[in-house]
């Protein structure tokens, strides 16, 4: 469960990027965040991911309280996040087997478990069959699915997604969310920050809106 | 660690040397030369101070006694000295004042003996008489002429150490010598090295940003750059080793076909007894150096 409680974030000067954020997300949910560009989204991944420090109130993730996680701990803190980005951040001098075992390398997990649950989780994102190819090969769409057999492979309890679709044509974009749609229906959390609104209106997830700083709207099945 | 993790990061590094290679190059050379120098310098030492102790061994101490002295009581000293420090003294000789003589007209009349002739049956060296003592250990020639000048009869002990004294005062020399080269190499080294990671880290700044978001260990993150550092080190302190190794044995053969005439003064070490020591104070230094200044580096280049 992910609890944000009279979350503020002051970059410098005075100018706030969120200000007193109150938000409840169950394990399992599926949540699409909204809003416009500068509102404050990506500030949010950040702090749930630990790559910023919030300024005031308080976020707990799993039990973690992210205003007294200790620096040493970050890295195992994160291991149990799962995140995409829009621009995929894959290694392009490596295959996609690579990039997806890369995760698990660099925890220390065995080579056993590598061999054992990359083509798994490639035959989950359906790129199976170009498990040789590298980044430049694949189609945007086939990169983000990449970039998710990656963040989950580690097999986080949230998948956090900033703007996943939005270098990809709207049919590459509407499969990306049926994929995160059905790694969600296998228990895994998922946030997704987004601005397309035919996608998110036609998911009927739960919809969190921010406008500079500030959630105007939190709805169950929402619309854009 | 897993072996499958250390083999990674083991490959990680040498990706790192191979995508930097002139640097890597550059670095290597450096500490090469480092290292060379650091040989150079100890088997130069090493051999003068084997040198001095070869040649203040074979000079021994020569104890000269009152004139008055008959023979015989010379002889009683020389007994209680062989007794007393039977433990210390290699070789005891006792040279007759005829003997003196002999030698010294070999010595330095050679092939002319004849113009020792005037001398003819009136000694000049009479009274000459003496012991000559060589030791089993020439740093305990300072005590064993202490207890020698102390003993009844003794006029006057002779012993060698402006030989050592001199070599002292030029090795200080050319210790500070090589220590000032060395120095300014081992600055060029750091920086080198330094700079080596730096253009390593900034080929994986990408990776590395990811590695971070996965939740990859600082360890992990670090270790490529790590392992590249240690072996610029290692690597450029085997090749002067190997170097060393030949150029040592080179040198003793030819010195000895050169200037076989020498060979009782000019004695070189045999380079068994001085590797060991030298591959240690290499490898740690070479080792040392990658190591330390590519873990300072990164970890400065990194620093989350
Ligand atoms: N590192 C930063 N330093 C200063 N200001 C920042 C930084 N990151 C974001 N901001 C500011 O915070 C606000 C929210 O940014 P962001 O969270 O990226 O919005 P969104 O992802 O919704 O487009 C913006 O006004 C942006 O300029
Ligand atoms: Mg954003």
């Amino acid at each position: 469960m992910i609890e944000i409680a009279h979350l503020t974030k002051i970059y410098d000067k005075s100018k706030r990027a969120l200000r007193d954020i109150n938000l409840i997300i169950e394990d399992g949910e599926f949540v699409f965040i909204t809003g416009r560009s500068g509102s404050g989204k990506s500030t949010l991944v950040k702090i749930l991911l630990k790559e910023t420090e919030l300024t005031s109130g308080r976020v707990t993730v799993n039990d973690v309280d992210l205003g007294r996680l200790k620096r040493r701990h970050i890295p195992k803190y994160r291991r149990r996040l799962g995140v995409v980005f829009q621009d995929f951040r894959l290694l392009k001098d490596r295959n996609v087997y690579e990039n997806v075992a890369f995760a698990q390398r660099v925890i220390g997990a065995s080579g056993r478990m590598i061999r054992e649950s990359v083509p798994k989780m490639l035959t989950l994102v359906g790129l199976s069959s170009k498990y040789k190819y590298y980044p430049h090969q694949l189609s945007g769409g086939e990169q983000q699915r990449v970039a998710i057999a990656r963040a989950l492979i580690n097999r986080p309890e949230v998948l956090l997604a900033d703007e996943p679709t939005g270098n990809l044509d709207p049919q590459n974009a509407e499969e990306i969310m049926r994929l995160l749609d059905a790694i969600n229906r296998q228990g895994t959390t998922v946030i997704v920050v987004t601005h397309s609104h035919e996608l998110v209106d036609r998911m009927k997830k739960r919809v969190v809106t921010i406008d500079k700083g500030v959630i105007v709207r939190d709805e169950e099945e929402g619309r854009y | 660690m897993r072996i499958g993790t250390f083999m990674y990061c083991l490959k990680q590094g040498i990706v790192n040397i191979c995508r930097n290679i002139w640097f890597s190059l550059a670095s290597t050379a450096i500490i090469s030369a480092c290292i060379f120098l650091l040989c150079m310098f100890y088997s130069i030492i090493r051999n003068i101070q084997y040198m001095v102790f070869t040649a203040e061994t074979t000079m021994g101490i020569t104890i000269f006694f009152d004139e008055a002295l008959a023979e015989t009581e010379i002889l009683e000293i020389g007994e209680t000295i062989k007794a007393e420090r039977a433990g210390q003294i290699k070789e005891m000789l006792y040279v007759s004042a005829e003997e003196a003589w002999e030698t010294f007209q070999t010595d330095y009349f050679g092939e002319n003996m004849a113009l020792a002739a005037g001398f003819s049956d009136d000694n000049p060296l009479a009274g000459s008489a003496s012991y000559e003592i060589f030791l089993k250990e020439i740093t305990g020639q300072a005590d064993m002429v202490r207890y020698l000048e102390t003993l009844p009869g003794v006029r006057r002990v002779n012993y060698s150490n402006h030989v050592a004294a001199g070599l002292a005062s030029f090795n200080r020399i050319l210790a500070m010598l090589f220590g000032a080269i060395l120095a300014i190499l081992l600055a060029v080294a750091v920086f080198l090295i330094s700079n080596t990671i730096t253009v390593a880290a900034e080929f994986r700044k990408d990776e590395n940003r990811i590695m971070r978001l996965i939740g990859a260990a600082n360890f992990m993150i670090r270790a490529p750059f790590v392992v590249e550092g240690l072996i610029l080190g290692l690597v450029g302190a085997a090749l002067p080793l190997t170097a060393v190794y030949y150029l040592y044995r080179q040198t003793v053969e030819y010195v000895a076909a050169q200037f076989g005439i020498l060979s009782g003064i000019i004695q070189f070490l045999p380079i068994h007894a001085i590797y060991p020591t030298m591959l240690g104070i290499s490898l740690t230094l070479g080792g040392g150096l990658g190591f330390i200044v590519s873990s300072v580096t990164i970890r400065r280049h990194l620093r989350v």
